[in-house]
């Protein structure tokens, strides 16, 4: 470390992630509150003073942990206030292993934002992978969350390989690992690699299909988390790396319709709100392939505004669900007059992505759409209001309406369950309101952290934009009314692109139970009936030489090498593959440390 | 609150009429807004542009999922369950 007061935020979450197990009864509440809001207060120290902090030589490349800039600072700023609020939302939760794997999530998150190098931001990009695929896997009222799980690893497994790949390449061209922007001009095979190990963490068209399927199936409070995280810092890698990759815009916008298309049929509440995160992840992914000091300011307030009120919005779903039991608009309906102020919240969350006058989206969504228009891209800029047209259609009016509006469509023990939900989540979900309204409302809040300060200020609140945001809203707002009953809830799940590696999985278990067993089958007879007996003979002769003789000699150490084996393998091969995964991983971790450190 | 909304919920008459004069006001509001500013030559010189486009695409929108769905991509919600 260069500087004496550089303190990582990464290190407060994963040090205090691993003290949480043993602080227990009275003080678990406090301590949990205390780690995020410690972590926050020093992410706005840190943005304080912009430099290069935390520098390691290892082996013959330089790692900086810490490369504190505009860019860097707000979002390592949006992630730990949304630390703080999906920790007081997950608050009651007494499996402290939840809190443990979001807050690795968290720091992982925090150490990608601030490495200035590709090989700390990898290490940290797989922290991320490891630590949310334990917020699938935590749910036990889930029978698919396992499998989805293991889904959502592999996914990630192969984004990071293609990451991994790209800056390796990229090394043994240049000799070169900082985590800068890409030669775009004279782009080679390792940029399009890095920039498809990112983007498939943006959940970039084809590379999407994880997110609505893990999202879906994680616990209540996980979601929260994995809806602010993984994404959204995948945007700052893209706006770091590959800003001004005209690539970028055209499928940012095809992303943002396809995701919206989804939505618009999807009958999972948390499944619609994952594909309403690709369909506003791909305005900023469309922000970052203009690349324009407007557009990058406007992916980043459009991050900032996203976090919080998808968070708000995957609260309430969450609120829903736990009280509840169900998931689907299919079992749900009519719940206004049991869960009021989730209503109330939800509501503003819907509004905030609608981009309604005085709510976030409203003063964060429209600097991309205006920077299209500033570079002549009007048919981008028309294609992304027509999404935010599909955005109110399906999170301002189809989501509150067959929630809570609609008749009441499941059994009468659902709706005798649901209550608004405990004081920790609905306070979590206020302050996420709040913030939302507040964005919305006084601009330099947000305005003024943005990376670019240079340019001049962005004014929502023309009367023309106020006009051309209103007759949008309105008549929008028409069409559901004259065609709602067309996008109703149906009990039905959507086929995507996952179809083709959860088919292929089934393809290679039915080879292998199949012609594989058959094979085996065969060859195990004919080795019983032709090869066994003279081996049997043999392998007496063998042991009885090994146990006589050589253990004799060695003094019965591989009696005792046995024994131990027999003891490691009870303790620690259970056959639960999780567990396996996490000790092997564990391992790795260990001998990585005693690396750098000895 | 709970109270309001059943007493709007009630009422779907007088809401969709309050609903409709909203959305006319909206309109006619939009003649006299400058436009001289617009980016795109349909903005300046479309009288309520953004209405037409906002009904059109609510439309283009809903009608393309439908279609979407009902192409095959709907599924039981046990199809990945065999």
């Amino acid at each position: 470390m260069t500087t004496s007061c550089f303190v990582h935020p990464s290190l407060i979450l994963i040090l205090g992630g691993l003290l949480l197990p043993f602080v227990r009864g009275p003080f678990r509440q406090p301590y949990l509150m205390v780690v995020p809001i410690v972590t926050f207060i020093n992410v706005i120290y840190l943005g304080l003073s912009p430099g290069v902090y935390g520098q390691v030589s290892f082996l013959d490349w330089q790692l900086v942990f810490g490369r504190i800039d505009a860019l860097s600072g707000v979002f390592a700023f949006i992630m730990s206030l949304m630390a703080i609020l999906g920790t007081l939302y997950g608050l009651h939760i007494k499996n402290e292993w939840q809190h443990v794997a979001a807050w690795f999530y968290v720091a992982g998150s925090l150490g990608a934002i601030y490495s200035g190098d590709y090989l700390s931001l990898f290490l940290f990009w797989e922290m991320m992978a490891f630590s949310s695929t334990c917020l699938v896997w935590f749910n036990k009222d889930d029978a698919d969350a396992p499998a989805a799980g293991f889904r959502y690893l592999l996914v990630h497994t192969f984004g990071g390989l293609l990451l991994l790949a790209g800056f390796v390449l990229r090394y043994q061209v240049t000799g070169d690992i900082a985590f800068e922007l890409l030669d775009y001009e004279n782009s080679r095979l390792y940029t399009w690699l890095i920039m498809s190990g990112l983007m498939l963490n943006a959940a970039v068209v084809p590379f999407h299909s994880w997110l609505p399927d893990a999202y879906s199936k994680a616990t209540v409070t996980g979601a929260v988390f994995m809806c602010a995280f993984t994404t959204k810092t995948a945007i700052y890698a893209l706006a770091r790396a590959c800003s001004g990759f005209d690539i970028l815009i055209y499928l940012g916008v095809a992303m943002a319709i396809y995701g919206i298309i989804y939505a618009i049929i999807e009958n999972d509440i948390r499944r619609l709100l994952g594909w309403e995160i690709i369909s506003q992840v791909g305005y900023m992914v469309a922000g970052v392939g203009i690349g324009t000091a407007l557009a990058i300011n406007g992916t980043t307030a459009h991050a900032f505004a996203h976090i919080l009120y998808k968070g708000l919005l995957f609260m309430g779903a969450g609120a829903i669900i736990q009280a509840t039991g169900k998931s689907t608009f299919t079992e749900l309906g009519g719940l206004y007059r049991k869960m009021p102020f989730t209503m109330l919240l939800m509501l503003i969350g819907g509004l905030s992505v609608s981009a309604f006058p005085f709510f976030s989206g409203f003063v964060s969504k429209s600097i991309i759409i205006a920077a299209s228009y500033q570079e002549h891209l009007p048919t981008v800029g028309f294609l992304l209001t027509m999404v935010s047209v599909g955005t109110f259609l399906v999170a301002g009016l189809r989501l509150p309406y067959l929630l809570f509006f609609s008749e009441f469509k499941g059994d009468e023990s659902t709706i005798d369950k649901a209550e608004d939900p405990p004081w920790n989540m609905l306070l979590a979900m206020i302050a996420a309101g709040s913030l939302c309204f507040f964005i919305g409302t006084y601009l330099p809040f947000l305005y003024s952290l943005l990376p670019d300060q240079q340019i001049p200020s962005f004014t929502p609140y023309d009367s023309y934009h106020l006009s051309e945001t209103l007759q949008i809203l309105a008549f929008t707002g028409l069409g559901f009314i004259l065609f709602k009953d067309r996008i109703g809830a149906r009990a039905t799940i959507n086929l995507d692109l996952d179809w083709f590696y959860r088919r292929a999985g089934k393809l290679f278990l039915w080879l292998a139970e199949n012609p594989v067993q058959w094979f085996d089958n065969v060859w195990g007879k004919a080795y019983r009936v032709v090869g066994l007996s003279c081996l049997m003979t043999n392998a007496r002769f063998s042991a009885w030489f090994d146990r006589r003789a050589i253990d004799g000699l060695v003094d019965g150490s591989a009696r005792g090498v046995r024994t131990m084996g027999r003891q490691v393998s009870r303790i620690m091969q259970r056959g639960n593959v999780q567990m396996t995964i996490c000790y092997t991983v564990s391992f790795i971790a260990i001998i990585m440390i005693a690396f750098i450190w000895l | 609150m709970i109270r309001i909304i059943d007493f709007i919920l009630k009422r779907h008459r007088q809401i969709n009429a309050v609903l409709v004069t909203i959305i006319i006001a909206i309109f006619l509001w939009s003649f006299t807004v400058d436009t001289s500013h617009a980016h795109t030559w349909a903005e300046k010189h479309i009288p309520g542009f953004w209405s037409l486009f906002g009904i059109v695409s609510c439309i283009i929108l809903i009608f393309t999922a439908r279609w979407f769905s009902s192409a095959g991509i709907s599924k039981g919600e046990d199809y990945y369950d065999d």
